[in-house]
């Protein structure tokens, strides 16, 4: 018998899953109060990065896991994945920070000078060390969703636009809630991080990949999204509050890109912008079931590096019955619910 | 007991509350650390009303004394807004205060912090001043009403320890009955041991623990190094000497060939 599934929210662990399971066989249809993929998700705000050894600094290892597993599925079905690894880099005197990075991570080669100007010629003498992540990638998250949007649209899942998640799911459905911070309501350890971004318009520069600055107090990021804009992110505000971008965060966010490359204070600013990420109490993403009902949430800032993962193994257990005990409460008897 | 306006507590360890890695690390740490005072910035967080309520539950149920700080404050006046905003979020009139006078050593600007702390005792609250190891300025502190300081081993996340041993000693000595706390600049256990066997009667950690790679490891380790500190104080340390002293008597020893 073909299961049936209701997912709610359409951001990027709706679609994943909705993917996943169209393609294993499931008959799915997606429900998003949204009018499509839009501001309303923090999906939308998200940085892009598919970065598993450098999240894994203070992320741990499971995350490194989930999203070492994601890449792939990435390359595969998402034209807009890029896989030109990851630079890290920090001034001269936060080389503390640099070294710390160094002994926490994995599957990096250290760069000198000579190095990080080959790999981003436009930082050429302005950084003396660095870290490369070369098996990293990136993609541009809202030409991620479109596509996912296509492709599962293609396959035949039905998507409907401004829907209610109201009521109890239709006789014989399975309703999987990817709802991110809107399902508070039936997970109360679910609190916001409220992340910060800035989209920037600078032709004058050409950076090719991801680039982390590392700072004790103002850490930054920078990922290319193509025809000379950069998107700049992003502070880590513990807040739910979804409000406009402050002076501060700005403040901070264009100082720390000025000190990379002077030319930043040449660059138009396209857009700001705020996305609150659902997170648990140990930042770690949780599968959940109640009744009819599977929640998958705390995503954290880590959903485009581990959605897929994370649909895979929803696919497996509402498809296989099997256990996914990483990841899944009831799996996994000594990791108590918060 | 260390007593700190009034209440008595068990643990000299007070911990931060900022850049772990979860808020679960976080609650382990504390327990980890035993500790019965914890300190929480309220500026970033409180971007509007409620909106860092996720994260002050969490502190809440940690069921241990909350010390809000004004953290990241650059004058008088938002620090005053903070700490108005902190007694009505946390409903205590502790306050850890910090005027931040120079953004790269995070150094305090001594005369805002003492300009804040005059009005803010005046107002009833009861001030923890982070502060540095100036005995003029202390004097100013005590003045202005407060009865707690406490004076920097290092800048604020620096992991240096104790920087200044002389200043901290003769501010120590010049204070004998003021409860001194040292907070910030501290990196490894032994630091906090150091301060405690110098007679500080505490020590605030945040970042040597939150940014460890084992926070809940180094929190215990933080622990017991404030103990035996606080042991090795009050046992009675010996005087160091310059020459040799056998511990065991040479009288009535064998005659050697």
């Amino acid at each position: 018998m073909t299961l049936r599934v209701s997912i709610l929210g359409a951001g990027v662990a709706g679609l994943t899953c909705a993917l996943e399971l169209v393609e294993r066989g499931a008959d799915v249809e997606v429900l998003e109060r949204g009018d499509g993929p839009g501001p309303q998700s923090c999906s939308w705000f998200a940085g892009g990065m598919l970065a598993p050894w450098c999240e894994e600094e203070h992320a741990g290892s499971l995350i490194r896991l989930l999203g070492e597993e994601s890449l792939p599925w990435w390359e595969r079905q998402c034209s807009a994945t890029v896989q030109r690894g990851t630079l890290v880099v920090a001034h001269e005197r936060d080389h503390a920070e640099l070294r710390q990075f160094a002994t926490r991570t994995h599957a990096h080669s250290s760069c000198d000078a000579a190095a990080v100007a080959g790999l981003e010629p436009d930082l050429a003498g302005h950084f003396q060390r660095g870290l490369f992540f070369g098996a990293e990638a990136h993609l541009d998250p809202r030409r991620a969703l479109a596509e996912l949007v296509c492709r599962v649209r293609a396959r035949g899942v039905t998507l409907h636009w401004q829907a209610e998640a109201s009521g109890r799911p239709a006789r014989g459905r399975i309703r999987l809630d990817c709802r991110g911070l809107a399902a508070r309501d039936a997970w109360p350890a679910l609190r916001g991080v409220r992340g910060e971004m800035l989209l920037l318009r600078l032709p004058e520069l050409n950076l090719t990949r991801p680039v982390r600055v590392l700072h004790p107090r103002l850490p930054l990021y920078i990922v290319p999204r193509g025809a000379h804009t950069y998107l700049l992110g992003a502070t880590q505000l513990e807040s739910d509050a979804a409000g406009a971008i402050s002076v501060r965060s700005m403040l901070e966010l264009l100082a720390a890109a000025y000190a990379l490359h002077p030319a930043f204070g040449e660059a138009q600013i396209l857009e700001s912008g705020c996305g609150v990420r659902p997170a648990l109490p140990d930042n770690l993403p949780r599968v959940r079931r109640a009744g009819d009902t599977l929640y998958v949430n705390g995503l954290y800032r880590h959903g485009f590096l581990i959605a897929p993962a994370l649909a895979r193994r929803v696919a497996d257990y509402l498809l296989e019955g099997q256990r996914i005990p990483e990841v899944m409460d009831e799996d996994r008897g000594e990791r108590r619910l918060a | 007991m260390l007593e700190l306006y009034q209440t008595a507590l068990r643990s000299r360890l007070l911990l931060g509350t900022a850049r772990y890695p979860s808020p679960a690390l976080l609650t382990a740490a504390v327990r980890a650390a035993g500790a019965e005072v914890v300190t929480v910035a309220l500026r970033r967080e409180a971007a509007g009303e409620r909106a860092g309520q996720g994260f002050w539950g969490i502190i809440r149920e940690l069921g241990v004394r909350v010390l809000p700080n004004t953290a990241g404050c650059h004058s008088v006046k938002e620090a005053l807004t903070t700490a108005h905003m902190a007694r009505e979020v946390f409903g205590t009139s502790w306050i850890k205060l910090e005027v931040i006078g120079e953004d790269d050593t995070l150094q305090p600007d001594v005369f805002g912090l003492v300009e804040a702390a005059r009005l803010l005792c005046a107002e009833g609250f009861q001030v923890f001043p982070y502060t540095t190891e100036d005995l003029v300025v202390a004097e100013r502190l005590l003045a202005a009403g407060c009865r707690v300081l406490m004076p920097w081993g290092a800048p604020i996340g620096s992991g240096r320890g104790l920087n200044n041993l002389l200043g901290l000693r003769a501010l120590r000595a010049h204070f004998p009955d003021v409860p001194l706390i040292i907070d910030a600049g501290l990196g490894l256990p032994s630091h906090a041991t150091q301060a405690l066997e110098m007679g500080f009667d505490a020590v605030l950690v945040n970042t040597a623990v939150a940014q460890a790679r084992d926070p809940v490891q180094m929190a215990g380790a933080f622990a017991r190094a404030v103990e035996a500190g606080r042991q090795g104080r009050t046992a009675g340390p010996m005087e160091p000497r310059d020459w040799a002293a056998p511990s065991t008597p040479v009288l009535g020893t064998a005659f050697r060939g």
